[in-house]
């Protein structure tokens, strides 16, 4: 396979189904999930694979955290054997901590202060994409959900916020991943923030509970649709929808089709 | 969920025991010693703080079975969100067991509800059981000096239920003859607090009825935090914050839909970095299922409640004591420390 393909595939931990599901190139990733069926593993496993990104260049990723403190993610990927402190520390992964965001100022308009983090944001890609890393960047948000929130539910400026985020993918060579919780748009009427993200992805990752229930080797199911981009270099096996089951331990995640599990 | 008493185990339970060596009734049953993980092993502090794996720390819930349904107990850190039952108000016995454990501990407490005198409800707080398990230990004691333990045959059924196999640990707890030692209590309802401990207390008491903003209710939260800090190897002592359905229609910011989940957000990551729990109680019926669902993904631990009706007599043939029984806890998810594991808790 071309040289590019070998990176991709090493990038992507070539090997489970979930990487065979996800098509490489895809610029915009939308991890869904919901109470009974947390993904928030999915992005642990994304962020992992974004910081091991090998071939030389290495990757890059800006994690845009509402949902946890640093100490939460360095601990969960440490047990997955991803050092995030190293990586925060040499710079590979820039944190921005958003517990508390937009903070500050009340009286602030909240547009502002999306538009103060897209820059940060903006720059930080900029810095990455000028040194010798060549590689793949990712920013990932955990999670718009919360952002909307922040937003005092401003879903407009919300959405802006990511459009821009989209334009650096474009335009930077970086891809977007970003989590949301389907059951909670899921009840409402007219065009939400995940129909806009649905719309948006070139790929979704839904996490679902099992209609059967509750087991203790599945924690629920995983459906992957590429959304029909074009693919430049790798063909995704012709395949537009994944489905399969998976299990979350401290290590990772095993991903098997129903009842091949042993 | 039991009136009158909380978790409290049959006398003959706490009989068939094997605390000290006395082991009472002879059966084809035996139960192999329960073996001690790590957070069972390590005595609690003086102020009723357990320590877990992980770094974890826990309080307890006022209500033994439930720590233990919860591996541990409340954790330090974390919030804890109850999901009323609309037409009966069994979550109190869940706030008053918590709060009054919290007070037995000597923890101190932040207490809002939509009341015009929150403070009233103080009197409503259980004492702990500790005379009547006295009681039931003599009654064991007794039972061992006869040899052969006769009388606590009774006792033993074929039919084994869950609870009986629970009063092993329970009086491993009560080792500790010390009150205070103790991790957890069992509390007893028809019995109100001592006033003198109430008086001693660091206990913040505010209201959140016709009240139109949650600004108070954050400032004296982050407030009270600030004095639990989490510190590397620092003493630790712990707080306790129970905010009663925060949500009601008496509230005056009642409406304000992303002002309440903008509280509760930044209310999580208050207490994430502190040496707290909060447990909010929600009547979830008036919120609207969307706004209901950013609340549970907002929980640590999820907890929700359904009263059983009386007189069904369907659910009589399923559930042994039905008579006794006021509601269903149903565990939705529980807090973890730096894990992306879930919790395959999922029990009612």
């Amino acid at each position: 396979p071309p040289p590019q393909l070998e990176a991709e595939m090493e990038e992507y931990g070539a090997g489970d189904l979930l990487s065979e599901a996800m098509c490489a190139g895809a610029r915009v990733v939308v991890v869904e999930d919901c109470v009974e069926a947390p993904a928030a593993f999915v992005l642990h496993l994304l962020l992992k694979r974004a910081l091991a990104a090998g071939g030389g260049g290495g990757g890059g990723a800006a994690l845009l955290a509402l949902a946890q403190p640093f100490s939460h993610y360095d601990r969960v990927l440490r047990k997955m054997g991803c050092n995030l402190s190293m990586h925060r520390k040499s710079e590979r992964l820039h944190f921005f901590d958003l517990q508390g965001f937009p903070g500050g100022t009340q009286g602030g308009a909240i547009a502002d202060s999306l538009a103060q983090l897209y820059s940060a944001v903006q720059r930080v890609v900029e810095t990455c994409r000028a040194g010798e890393n060549a590689g793949r960047f990712t920013v990932m948000i955990d999670d718009v959900s919360l952002l909307e929130v922040a937003a005092n539910g401003s879903a407009d400026d919300v959405l802006d916020f990511l459009h821009y985020c989209v334009t650096l993918t474009s335009e930077m060579n970086c891809s977007l991943v970003v989590l949301i919780h389907e059951d909670i748009y899921s009840s409402e009427d007219g065009v939400g923030l995940l129909a806009h993200l649905r719309y948006i992805a070139d790929l979704v990752i839904k996490a679902a509970p099992l209609s059967t229930g509750l087991a203790t080797d599945v924690h629920g199911q995983l459906s992957v649709v590429n959304k029909g981009m074009l693919i430049e270099q790798r063909p995704a096996k012709g395949q537009k929808v994944w489905s399969f089951h998976f299990k979350v331990k401290e290590n990772g995640a095993d991903f098997f089709y129903p009842g091949s599990r042993h | 969920l039991s009136p009158g008493r909380v978790a409290a185990p049959p006398p003959m339970a706490a009989a068939a025991t094997g605390t000290g060596g006395q082991t009472l009734g002879r059966s084809s049953f035996s139960r192999a010693a329960s073996s001690k993980t790590a957070s069972s092993s390590s005595s609690p502090t003086a102020s009723g703080v357990k320590l877990g794996p992980n770094g974890a720390a826990f309080v307890s819930s006022g209500i033994p079975d439930l720590d233990r349904i919860l591996d541990g107990g409340f954790l330090l850190g974390s919030v804890v969100m109850v999901m009323e039952d609309s037409d009966a108000p069994h979550h109190l016995l869940l706030l008053r067991a918590f709060m009054a454990q919290g007070v037995v501990h000597k923890q101190p407490l932040l207490f809002a509800a939509p009341m015009k005198e929150p403070r009233s409800f103080l009197g409503a707080l259980p004492a702990p059981v500790a005379s009547s398990k006295e009681d039931a230990r003599q009654r064991a004691m007794g039972g061992g000096a006869a040899g052969d333990g006769r009388a606590s045959d009774e006792g033993l059924r074929i039919a084994w239920q869950y609870r009986k196999y629970f009063g092993d640990e329970r009086n491993s707890n009560a080792e500790h003859r010390d009150n205070k030692q103790e991790f957890s209590h069992d509390f007893d309802l028809r019995k109100p607090l001592e006033r003198h401990l109430l008086n001693a207390q660091h206990i913040e008491c505010l209201s959140t009825q016709d009240v139109d903003t949650l600004h108070d209710l954050q400032n004296r939260s982050s407030a009270f935090l600030s004095k639990h800090q989490r510190k590397e190897g620092g003493n630790l002592s712990a707080g306790r914050i129970a905010i009663q359905s925060l949500c009601a229609p008496q509230c005056g910011y009642f409406g304000k839909d992303w002002d309440m989940v903008s509280f509760l957000r930044s209310l999580k990551a208050m207490v994430r970095s502190s040496n707290a729990v909060a447990i909010i109680t929600f009547p979830y019926t008036v919120l609207s299922d969307s706004f209901c669902k950013r609340w549970q993904h907002l929980a640590d631990t999820l907890l929700s409640i359904k009263a059983i009706p009386d007189e069904d007599k369907d659910l009589a043939k399923l559930l042994t004591g039905y008579q006794d029984m006021v509601g269903f806890l149903h565990v939705h998810k529980v807090a973890q420390t730096n894990s992306q594991v879930p919790t395959q808790v999922n029990m009612t």
